[in-house]
């Protein structure tokens, strides 16, 4: 069982999809999470449709967003650290870095989830995943915690292999799908926001099983 | 103009760190957009001399490229960057042409304004 799970991620909503199931489902095995999220996402282009958001709103409203996900995840602790959107890749890594080591230092977790450095697609994915890995390098040999990360860029397995992680959510479906609904401003696909619903089966088929992987040599 | 070279940029984004600086930041998709494929939303928007301050630029993306300019308080941020003027020695000039050689981008950064 894992004690303490800290989650790095640059967007409120990257949790959604990826590792909400993974998420309820050591919150229910009796884990602790801290969910530290980079930014506010407060560059997206998603305003809700119509738009109900505009460049000024959407950060708190994006923040309100996020506070519901963690609620229906069952998150315990959130903390939204205040860089800003799409510039992770630019920050002096010194502040960076340090801020995700003081957490390390201060939780001792005994799992990481980020997103696959290199395989992630967004250069704040990347940055963030980058980070992570950084920040635990400078940890002690021996006080390191294992890393699990989400890659999605097109041909990640030739370069990184199959998953080692797969798990099957489909018993927290519901909280996941409340995860996702809670970032309204930003999934608009029609199914999800209720107009054509999809059935249970397809829901369990495309959102049932989360691949994660194990990062390598830390 | 030559195509940007990492490595002889990312030197003369640290030659201008901690100055005033007139700025020039544009992004077009052209006025003929719309009228070329109807699906395309034309959109452009240029400021030009504004002053600014950066303590932290970096260059990044393997082209066209990314820049980022941490400011006291605030950013510049410009994506699809792919050419620049690497005879100037004062100034910074930074474009992103498309396949046809349009210009869609332009980020530029000079003691004297533009």
């Amino acid at each position: 069982m894992e004690r303490h799970i800290l989650v790095v991620l640059p967007h409120p909503d990257d949790e959604a999809f990826g590792i909400s199931g993974t998420l309820a489902k050591y919150l229910n095995e009796g884990a602790q999470v801290t969910y530290a999220c980079l930014t506010l996402g407060e560059m997206g282009r998603n305003m809700g449709i119509p738009p109900f958001a505009n460049r000024v709103t959407l950060p708190s409203i994006r923040m309100k967003e996020l506070e519901e996900s963690c609620r229906a995840i069952g998150i315990q602790d959130l903390r939204m650290l205040g860089f800003h959107d799409k510039t992770l890749e630019f920050e002096d890594q010194d502040v960076l870095d340090g801020q995700i080591e003081s957490l390390l230092k201060e939780l001792n977790p005994t799992l990481v989830m980020t997103f696959y450095p290199g395989y992630s697609v967004h250069p704040d994915h990347d940055a963030c995943g980058a980070a992570v890995i950084r920040a635990i390098g400078r940890l002690p040999e021996g006080q390191r915690p294992p890393v699990h990360c989400m890659a999605f860029t097109k041909d990640h397995e030739h370069f990184i292999g199959s998953p080692d992680i797969i798990n099957d959510v489909k018993s927290f479906i519901g909280q996941k799908m409340a995860s996702i609904q809670a970032h309204r401003s930003q999934f608009q696909a029609a199914e999800l926001l209720g107009s054509h619903k999809i059935s249970d089966k397809e829901i369990l088929q495309r959102f049932g099983t989360e691949r994660l992987w194990t990062y390598p040599q830390l | 103009m030559q195509l940007i070279d990492k490595t002889e940029l990312q030197p003369m984004i640290d030659r201008l760190i901690n100055q005033d600086l007139y700025i020039h930041l544009e992004m077009t998709t052209g006025a003929y957009a719309a009228h070329l494929d109807s699906s395309k939303h034309p959109a452009a928007t240029f400021i030009t001399n504004a002053v600014i301050r950066f303590t932290h630029g970096s260059i990044s993306g393997t082209g066209p490229y990314r820049v980022g300019l941490k400011m006291k308080q605030g950013w510049v941020y410009s994506e699809g960057l792919t050419h620049f003027d690497e005879t100037d020695t004062t100034r910074l000039i930074l474009a992103g042409h498309d396949g046809q050689g349009k210009l869609v981008v332009a980020l530029q950064l000079s003691p004297e304004p533009f």
